[in-house]
């Protein structure tokens, strides 16, 4: 089977709440890549990726996840999607296994290949000596491992996170961004918002950068650069220069 | 403005986050719902003054020398102490468990104590001044009626909420020294709402007994009581001669409250610090299963796995359990009365069958708050490849799941005695269930699961939806019970009731 090019196309997305917080947005993210989307605080990074995972409605616009249209048939899209938040919510009574198993059941894993996965998830991801304790007493950084594994453990397509390392230490950071481009080269797609420009810089394939809910600027670490004018900086330094001076949206790199 | 850091600045501290707290609950964050509170507690006012009338009007005119009026007096005090000490105690150990503030002040280099004498004094006033406001409309008839002197059962009922408040203290930390800290949170609040519901039920199942009626005051009315009560002479009564505007007894009873508070203060304060140190280090332990009894992924469908992820949660928290399921102990008396019925041959089923009914309304409304809007992964479940529609129903059937684990004994006792009765029941119970369950789903507005005791404060519509409909069902049971086609316009209201929650609820 032919697999679709995109993993992601956004059309003309718009969501406002007092003010626009999407402002017709247009993006698009390439099959088997690492997509990071930086912006600065309010730019509309979140409110991009909770309607494109069906945690908001958009006023307009459309979003295609594989090619399927994921207002019109949003099960569909979801059974390819994963979302983690920056905040994991996970239950405090159930233990990191029993997690996975629910969160298999609802995306209707055969259990046999879903207890594979998740041994190899809480394997990959240190949980094993925590795997049959309830997640009441974990730290943030155990916490948001979980819930990264719950995002896993269906196999998803396309991984959609956002903030996912905030809170987490070096070593555990350095675990999920391990998980995380495993991913990638298996061929998924992992679509990222960070405020850590230095995991951006060497992690993604492509940046885009958002501002007042538009798409800015997009392309690889060296676009960015030609982008802003600034040939040799730092992803920080081309970033400031870039939301600094707002541009015309971008065209989406094709 | 008080230095800083003194029991004066303090205080006003203290009162200031009481004040905000209690605005906050009331209105739930919105301003606007103000001028609402203040002519809804009005309304309230009258009513209650109304319904004291009823109550106590004809107690009025009484002598200190009235055994009977002694007798009752106590009794109801006692009562209402009960109520006030399980208010109190909730209090007490909300103070211990609240982190909020605690790590700011335990790492200020202030002395800690005073804070602390101070949050118990501020427990203790709100207690108080809660038994005031309780016992205030019936204070007012009976002076009206009565003459002046009983006036002085304000300053009577103010002394007894502070040493209510510092039993509950002294309660608690007990507990903490003898369970831990690990138990003492559940513990205290199952003993505070077994004390609370205790005497009220103890006085039901004395009545049951006795005469054979649901009330707890047949049993004072009769003179059981004051057969087997001490003499009119007694230490016993001193609190109800101080109600009576005895100034002698009136000074005693100010004296020991103030006494038992200022002593509870003094020995507590200094510790408190460390007890509030223990309870939060006590909630981050991890707790795991037996290594061995690990099993499989089952296969199940996503509804299945919705349905057991609820009851395997509400298994697991015991303090939700005991919140929701208290009102099990309701049960008692109609179970006792349904037991005497079997012996007896007599009708006790429109007695019993509302009171199930009632029950089973809101239970459910309690179990829906949790399984829809005390979700606590709502992202992963909106984000699961499974409709609203289909989560919902699952929730639903969750929460009618276990009401029918609760509630089946009763109905086939019901069956097994009066097939036709059992039947009304059963029907009662699932729409008084219903009718819970979709209020909660129309109002749901997503909070943490913690914060159960608090439901009723996100929407006045949907806690009044939900006990109107319960009691219009209840209603209709009872009728149907005895046989009056006056259940059909009663359970014509309680659809009027859910469609009017339904119209004016935000979610449609």
């Amino acid at each position: 089977m032919e697999l679709p090019h995109h993993a992601l196309e956004i059309r003309g997305l718009r969501k406002s709440y007092d003010r626009p917080a999407v402002d017709g947005l247009d993006l698009s993210v390439r099959t088997g890549e690492f997509y990071a989307l930086l912006g600065p605080n309010g730019a509309g990074k979140t409110t991009t990726l909770r309607m494109v995972a069906g945690l908001v409605k958009p006023d307009a616009g459309s979003i295609r996840i594989r090619g399927i249209d994921a207002l019109a048939d949003p099960v569909a899209a979801k059974r390819v999607l994963a979302w983690v938040s920056d905040e994991p919510m996970i239950y405090d009574k159930l233990t990191p296994w029993e997690y996975l198993e629910f969160v298999a059941g609802l995306w209707g894993v055969e259990p046999s290949r879903a207890q594979a996965q998740a041994e190899e998830l809480i394997g990959w991801l240190g949980l094993a000596p925590h795997a049959h304790e309830r997640c009441e007493g974990f730290s943030k950084g155990m916490r948001q491992k979980v819930a990264l594994a719950g995002a896993l453990v269906h196999d998803p397509r396309v991984v959609i996170l956002d903030e996912p390392l905030t809170g987490l230490d070096a070593g555990s950071a350095r675990q999920v961004k391990h998980v995380l481009r495993e991913r990638v080269s298996n061929g998924d797609t992992v679509i990222m918002t960070t405020h850590i420009l230095e995991v951006a810089e060497r992690m993604a394939d492509r940046i885009g950068v958002i501002s007042s809910g538009r798409l800015i600027a997009e392309g690889t670490l060296d676009e960015l650069r030609q982008q802003s004018g600034r040939s040799g900086a730092s992803l920080e330094d081309t970033f400031l220069a870039l939301v600094a001076e707002p541009a015309e949206p971008a065209q989406a790199a094709e | 403005m008080n230095a800083a850091a003194t029991y004066g600045w303090f205080a006003r501290h203290e009162l200031r986050l009481a004040w905000r707290d209690w605005l906050s609950m009331m209105t739930a964050g919105q301003r606007w719902r103000l001028r609402y509170l203040v002519l809804t507690l009005i309304a309230f006012a009258v009513f209650m003054h109304l319904v004291a009338a009823a109550m106590v009007g004809r107690f009025a005119i009484v002598g200190e020398s009235d055994h009977d009026a002694l007798v009752i007096i106590t009794s109801m005090a006692f009562l209402s102490w009960c109520l006030v000490l399980s208010q109190a105690m909730e209090s007490v150990t909300r103070a211990f468990y609240a982190r909020s503030d605690l790590d700011l002040i335990l790492s200020s280099p202030v002395a800690s104590r005073r804070l602390f004498a101070v949050r118990l004094g501020t427990v203790a006033g709100s207690v108080a001044l809660m038994a005031l406001l309780i016992a205030s409309p019936f204070i007012n008839i009976l002076a009206l009626n009565g003459g002046a002197h009983w006036l002085a059962a304000y300053v009577v009922v103010a002394a007894l909420g502070l040493a209510a408040a510092a039993v509950a203290t002294a309660l608690t930390v007990a507990m903490f020294r003898v369970f831990g800290p690990k138990r003492t949170r559940l513990l205290a609040q199952i003993m505070a709402a077994v004390i609370g519901a205790a005497f009220v039920i103890g006085l039901q199942v004395g009545a049951i007994l006795s005469y054979g009626t649901l009330s707890r005051l047949a049993l004072f009315e009769t003179g059981a009581i004051s057969r087997h009560a001490p003499p009119g002479d007694s230490l016993l009564w001193l609190p109800a001669r101080a109600m009576l505007g005895d100034m002698p007894s009136l000074a005693v009873i100010v004296g020991l409250g103030a006494l038992v508070l200022a002593g509870s203060i003094i020995m507590f304060s200094r510790r408190f610090g460390e007890y509030a140190v223990a309870a939060s280090s006590s909630s981050v332990q991890a707790r795991g299963v037996t290594p061995g009894v690990i099993r499989p992924f089952r296969r199940a469908s996503a509804a299945s796995m919705l349905r057991r992820k609820e009851w395997k949660l509400l298994i697991r928290d015991p303090w939700l359990v005991s919140q929701s399921l208290m009102q099990i102990l309701y049960l008692l008396p109609p179970a006792l009365m349904l037991w005497l019925a079997y012996r007896e041959g007599s009708g006790a089923m429109v007695v019993v069958v509302p009171v199930v009914v009632m029950i089973s309304g809101q239970l459910s409304g309690g179990l829906a708050w949790l399984a829809i809007s005390g979700e606590d992964a709502p992202e992963l479940v909106a984000t699961a490849p499974v409709t609203t529609a289909a989560v919902i129903r699952a929730k639903i059937e969750a929460v009618l799941g276990c009401i029918a684990v609760v509630l089946a004994p009763f109905v086939v006792a019901l069956g097994l005695f009066s097939p036709i009765d059992g039947v009304i029941a059963a029907l009662g119970i699932v729409a008084a269930a219903t009718s819970g369950a979709v209020i909660q789903l129309w109002f749901r507005a997503q909070a943490k699961r913690s914060q159960f005791r608090r439901r009723q404060t996100s929407s006045r519509i949907a806690t009044f939806a939900e006990a109107f409909a319960s009691i219009a069902w209840a209603g209709t049971a009872a009728l149907a019970t005895a046989g009056s086609w006056f259940a059909v316009l009663c359970g014509l209201a309680a659809i009027g009731i859910l469609l009017g929650a339904r119209t004016l609820s935000p979610v449609r």
